[in-house]
């Protein structure tokens, strides 16, 4: 079960003809979906498409009512090989993931794909994670789709647009047989809009049809002859077809300007940045009118030549609009308007940065230095800048107190824990080379722990320490989640690491759920869920592939132990991995399903005790050590009322949710004797009153007796 | 289309910095229900990626009332110098708001919490990294248009609500949309979560802007000078003490001394309070306010006796059961975490046993298997509470303990130094003093302050002879409060190591 639930959204999902729809584009795209006729959806969960999961994995029953098959896949490559589905039989599909983490895995399958080619429309929904909030590499998707010919999508970013897109998406895959990939940007997934809805449509053939009718064609598998026709095919016949459906289907679009001496090309997603750029330099207004023609990529590839000359013939200049890098559409632009002998002068990279988010400073910037450069009499007004305000010695003064806030674990993370244990271990062993994977464990590398020298990919933790498998004193440790375990590191880390007969130590972190991406459901995930088959242990598939020293620590929160076992690994004399699994639920996860549980437990007049983590004020000397070995949100420092404490003591707030590992770190490490865990037992029941009573009397006769000995000045 | 067919219609932009679980996207989705409930188009976006765990995340929503048979076509992200609307969901997320360009002194209302969630970067410092936010405040009045500040996740807290509701309160009291107080109000009971805490919390925000508190003047705590409790004899002993202060320290340093009396009699006894101040008149008086603390501080240095004896009185009591806030009914129940060391325990012992068992590592070893784990006492039962109790009940033969002897050995060993300069130089002989901040922590950590503060002691004979000797001092002390490891001190002191054979040649390392 996901982070967050989207049971309303879902019923979003059955709005029919002429309903209006309301909500984040993601969502727009799952619906858009159904109303096209889709047979079957996979995919695999990261931001910023995870929604489009969750809300079809909410969603079961609406899916099989339609007859439509949705499966979270275990990896974009399990994902873009679902597509298959649509090679032989004309059934809609659709996959999604982030991009270009996700298309860098699926390309083998994506490849094969694009090779044959499909019958039945093939849709890649692709959140393109670039820019703010990324958590990826800077990369394009662009490369993907000219590399295998496949065509790729980037809708203007408002609802209806990127409805038509998903619609046309399909109609384009299946005209061309070519698969089409739908690119989103993070803040198009998330944009609140709306958009008029169609019926749903059940898939006209079925995936139940296709089983029972199989059908097998050899020329449209990837091997000689039919892989050297595959390439003819996709240059003689699919790119021809494609570029006359986008054609005929006004798929790109023109918006008229009377400025016709110049005009503005642009990607889809790029087109509101660039409106309001031409608005704050009274070229525009918010209602869609513009003085300077544009020309919308609402496919940015395959370009459509004549399209791009007919928009140029005739301009003195125009600017290409093109975030990320490098420049592909205007290499193709110059080479189109060479081609057909215009003389146009194409602005893009010159005035526009060629790497970096295109934000809309960076957008104004640009369109400003255009028209200043081509009609400068167009240039009436200066767009409001943050120039003066960012010049001002108060702002500048800024930069000396305002932190930066890398993200970090969560409060209460299980997985916290193991990275104090580690700390405590490096302190007694020194430091070792830690290899890093992809989820939440990679927040290790941030303050206070700053541990992991690298990354290389989602379950490839244990494969990135392969090479150093030599004979050393130290040896490396490596770091995997549950969902990379899952998604390959079973495979190209544990197994890889067992016939290597490595000697390096795997931690594979299984916090119940692919956590990092929002919490979805994988193989070893402790839930029953009805739809999955899960609760297949790591440890047994570790041992099925050959590891034989492998520890389970079923409590990440005691950090004794976590460091006990991380300590025996790095020392012990056994050969290959030592793989340790430290398995403690997510505390994002468990906190929403526990706690809707205790209060109604504690309303109906249950016993329920609730565990909360505090400081004594006056012991705390204000070294924050713990602080440096925690890094909970919830442990935090406050000025000390007490004028003879120079420095902040540490203090521990009320989204405390009593993890205890605040006080397994000072215990483990030794630190001091300033924490407590305050049990509140709600409810109690007669023998804890009973106990209380008896206990009180006997306290408070003591402490009364000390009280009143006590001289004291007030 | 010319330039006299555009419309001049403006969009409203209002971006939102909070940091991952504040609930920012719950505010931008009530500004989006509550604008398209009163019939206007409304747009958000966010960017929360790996952000939403407990980074730094940007909402941001564009309004525009709508125009027959046209569709505006709004921005996905604000635009720096012309945002109408920021609201910042902690002080330094303001600072980050205008550091972005987003606040405008033409065009814009900033709404900011001034609590403040302190970085992983202020925290983890030996010493004090908080970071001020003075100059936040000065900026944000400085450059924008309008600027409202509070508490606000102090009035959602109290509110028993979160911070997303005290902010679209002030939101609504800033008058910057012009939607009425009963409409945010009837949004978040469309809402339907958590509606009447929600509302409270609205309620505190909307008031907090509308009738701003003079800053609550701070509340400045008097010195302790009253005596209480005790025998008459302890009395009027205490008393005495409370005379000399009057008679024999100059007037600058008398409150402090009050304090640092205080302290110690609490720690020990009256007796212990004439010692304080017979160390305290060793050093000349320009010093004494100063020493009042760093004596104090020292002289009530931190055992395990100290600690039982805190953990184990009512006041403590209570304030624990206050600050988990224990209603009627609820029984508290209280586990301390130690994990007290051989050194702790022949620390404890009579000074000549101790000694002897520091003395036999098989008695050490002995003792480990004993002692050396970690133990976790409950305090609210009679067991757990009188083991605590027994230990606390040392105090009145402190003195008797290894411990005690070489901490005044070394109290004195360090106010020796500091009298001997002082003699010649007034300012390094109160740097020397103030170094007594380095020493603090249990065990380890406690070992490894005070070897940074015997290292910097170490350094002022060498520094005497310079005229900037005070200053190098200061220097070192902040370096050694810079990191754990006392990598930064370290490199300080490599540097005072050349000032002496390269004087002309200084690096200065601050």
């Amino acid at each position: 079960m996901a982070e967050r639930s989207f049971a309303r959204e879902v019923q979003d999902l059955r709005l029919s003809a002429g309903q209006e729809f309301r909500g984040e584009g993601i969502l727009a795209v799952t619906k858009a979906l159904l109303q096209s006729g889709v047979g079957y959806v996979a995919g695999y969960q990261g931001a910023p498409i995870s929604h489009l999961m969750d809300v079809l994995s909410d969603a079961q029953g609406i899916l099989s009512d339609l007859g439509v098959h949705f499966e979270p896949s275990a990896s974009e490559a399990a994902a873009a090989s679902t597509l298959a589905a649509s090679v032989m039989y004309p059934i809609r599909g659709a996959v999604t993931w982030k991009s270009t983490a996700g298309t860098n895995v699926a390309s083998d399958a994506l490849s094969n794909l694009a090779s044959g080619g499909v019958t039945g429309g093939a849709l890649i929904v692709i959140g393109e994670d670039y820019g703010e909030g990324s958590s990826i590499m800077q990369e394009r998707t662009h490369a993907f789709a000219m590399k295998s010919q496949i065509w790729l999508m980037d809708p203007r970013p408002n609802l209806p647009s990127i409805v038509a897109a998903v619609e046309h998406g399909f109609a384009l895959s299946e005209a061309s047989n070519t698969p089409v990939m739908l690119e989103m940007r993070i803040r198009a997934c998330h944009v609140h809009g709306s958009f008029i809805c169609k019926d749903n449509v059940p898939p006209p053939f079925t995936l139940t049809q296709a089983l029972e009718n199989p059908v097998a064609d050899v020329n449209r598998i990837v091997l000689p002859p039919a892989s050297f026709q595959h390439e003819q095919d996709k240059i003689k016949r699919r790119w021809p077809a494609a570029v006359e459906y986008i054609r005929k289907h006004g798929l790109n679009e023109t918006f008229s300007g009377d400025v016709e001496q110049i005009g503005i090309i642009c990607q889809g997603g790029m087109y509101n940045g660039v409106m309001r750029a031409l608005s704050l330099l009274d070229l525009a207004d918010v209602w869609g009118n513009t003085r300077v023609p544009i020309y919308v990529l609402n496919v940015t590839y395959p370009l459509v030549d004549a399209d791009l000359v007919a928009f140029c013939a005739g301009k003195q200049a125009v600017l290409i609009v093109e975030e990320g890098q490098p420049e592909f559409l205007e290499q193709a632009l110059h080479g189109i308007l060479r081609k057909a002998d215009v003389n146009t002068r194409v602005y893009g990279k010159d005035v526009l940065p060629m790497a970096g988010e295109y934000t809309a400073a960076v957008v104004t910037e640009g369109v400003r230095k255009f028209v200043g450069a081509s009609v400068p009499s167009l240039l009436t007004r200066t767009p409001p800048s943050a120039a003066s305000v960012l010049a001002d010695p108060r702002v500048k003064a800024l930069a000396e107190v305002v932190p930066a806030r890398p993200p970090s674990f969560c409060t209460g993370c299980p997985e916290r824990p193991i990275f104090s244990a580690m700390s405590l271990v490096e302190k007694e062993l020194g430091r070792h080379h830690i290899a890093c994977d992809i989820g939440c464990h990679l927040f290790s590398i941030n303050p206070p722990f700053n541990l992991g020298a690298t990354t290389m990919g989602y379950g490839l933790g244990a494969s990135s320490a392969a090479a150093f498998n030599v004979p050393a004193s130290k040896r490396a440790i490596s770091m995997m989640g549950d969902g990379g375990f899952w998604h390959n590191g079973l495979a190209t880390g544990i197994s890889n690491a067992v016939f290597n007969k490595s000697d390096s130590v795997v931690v594979v972190v299984d916090n119940h759920y692919s956590a990092a991406t929002g919490g979805q459901d994988i193989p070893s995930s402790r839930a029953l869920n009805p739809s999955r088959s899960t609760r297949h242990p790591i440890e047994e598939a570790v041992r099925g592939v050959g590891a034989r020293w492998v520890r389970r620590v079923d409590r990440t929160y005691n950090v004794a132990k976590m460091r006990n076992v991380l300590k025996d690994a790095l020392t012990t004399a056994e050969k290959g991995p030592k793989i340790i699994i430290a398995a403690s639920e997510c505390m994002l996860n468990r906190q929403r399903r526990e706690r809707p549980l205790f209060l109604a437990a504690v309303k109906r007049g249950e016993r329920r005790v609730k565990p909360k983590f505090g400081i004594d004020e006056d012991v705390c000397t204000g070294d924050h050590a713990c602080i440096r070995l925690s890094g909970c949100p919830s442990l935090s420092v406050k000025r000390s009322a007490d004028p003879l404490k120079q420095d902040p003591v540490a203090t521990i707030d009320e989204t405390c949710v009593g993890c205890g590992n605040c006080g397994e770190v000072a215990e483990a490490a030794v630190l001091c004797p300033s924490f407590y865990r305050a049990d509140v037992v709600h409810n109690p029941n007669g023998i804890d009153r009973f106990l209380h009573r008896v206990r009180t009397a006997v306290i408070g006769a003591l402490q009364r007796r000390r009280d009143g000995a006590r001289i004291a000045l007030a | 289309m010319d330039a006299s067919a555009l419309s001049y219609d403006r969009p409203f932009g209002i971006a939102i910095l909070a940091m991952g679980g504040q609930g920012g996207g719950v505010l931008a989705d009530w500004i989006v229900a509550l604008a398209e409930g009163e019939g206007w188009i409304a747009q958000s976006t966010s960017v929360p990626g790996v952000a939403q765990r407990t980074g730094a995340t940007i909402y941001y929503v564009e309004l525009i009332r709508p125009r027959e048979g046209a569709s505006p076509v709004l921005s996905l992200m604000p635009v720096p110098g012309d945002v109408d609307v920021v609201i910042a969901a902690e002080m330094m997320e303001a600072g980050r708001a205008i550091q972005r360009g987003l606040v405008s002194p033409e065009r814009t209302t900033f709404i900011a919490s001034s609590h403040r969630a302190y970085a992983v970067t202020e925290k983890q410092k030996p010493g004090d990294g908080i970071a001020d936010p003075t100059n936040v405040e000065v900026a944000a009045r400085g450059v924008s248009a309008r600027f409202y500040c509070a508490d606000m996740q102090g009035i959602a807290s109290q509110a028993g609500s979160v911070i997303s509701a005290s902010l679209f309160g002030a939101l609504a009291a800033s008058g910057a949309l012009p939607f009425a107080r009963e409409r945010f109000e009837d949004t978040i009971r469309a809402a339907g979560v958590g509606v009447e805490g929600s509302l409270r919390a609205f309620a505190g925000g909307f008031d907090a802007v509308r009738t701003p508190n003079a800053a609550a003047a701070e509340a400045k705590t008097e010195a302790p000078s009253r005596v209480v409790g005790g025998t008459p004899a302890e009395q009027a002993e205490l008393t005495r003490a409370l005379a000399r202060i009057d008679a024999e320290f100059p007037a600058d340093g008398r409150e402090m001394l009050r304090v640092g009396l205080a302290r110690v009699v609490d720690y020990q006894d009256v007796a212990y309070g004439h010692e304080y101040l017979d160390r305290v008149a060793r050093l000349p008086p320009d010093l004494a306010a100063e020493a009042a603390k760093q004596v104090a501080v020292a002289l009530a240095y931190d055992d395990v006796v100290r600690v039982a004896d805190l953990k184990t009185r009512g006041s403590r009591f209570a304030r624990v059961r206050d600050e988990v806030a224990v209603r009627g009914g609820q029984i508290l129940d209280t586990t301390e975490f130690m994990h007290p060391r051989v050194e702790e325990v022949c620390a404890t012992l009579p000074a000549k046993w101790g000694a002897w068992i520091e003395g036999s590592p098989a008695a050490q070893k002995m003792l480990g298997l004993i002692f050396n784990r970690g133990r976790r006492v409950r305090t609210t039962t009679v067991v757990g509470f009188v083991q605590l109790w027994l230990v606390a009940s040392l105090k009145p033969r402190r003195r008797t303990l290894l411990r005690h002897g070489r901490e005044m050995a070394h109290v004195d060993a360090w106010l020796d130094l500091v009298a001997r300069h002082a003699a010649t130089d007034t300012g390094l002989a109160l740097e020397l003093l103030k170094c007594r901040r380095l020493v603090k922590g249990y065990s380890d950590t406690h070992a490894r302050g005070q070897s940074k503060f015997d290292r910097v002691i170490a350094a002022a004979d060498r520094l005497a002879a310079r005229s900037d000797a005070a200053d190098w001092i200061r220097r070192l002390r902040d370096a050694a409060l810079a990191d754990e490891d006392g990598a930064t001190l370290d490199g300080a002191l490599k540097t005072v190591a050349t000032l002496e054979t390269e004087p002309a040649r200084e690096r200065l390392p601050a």
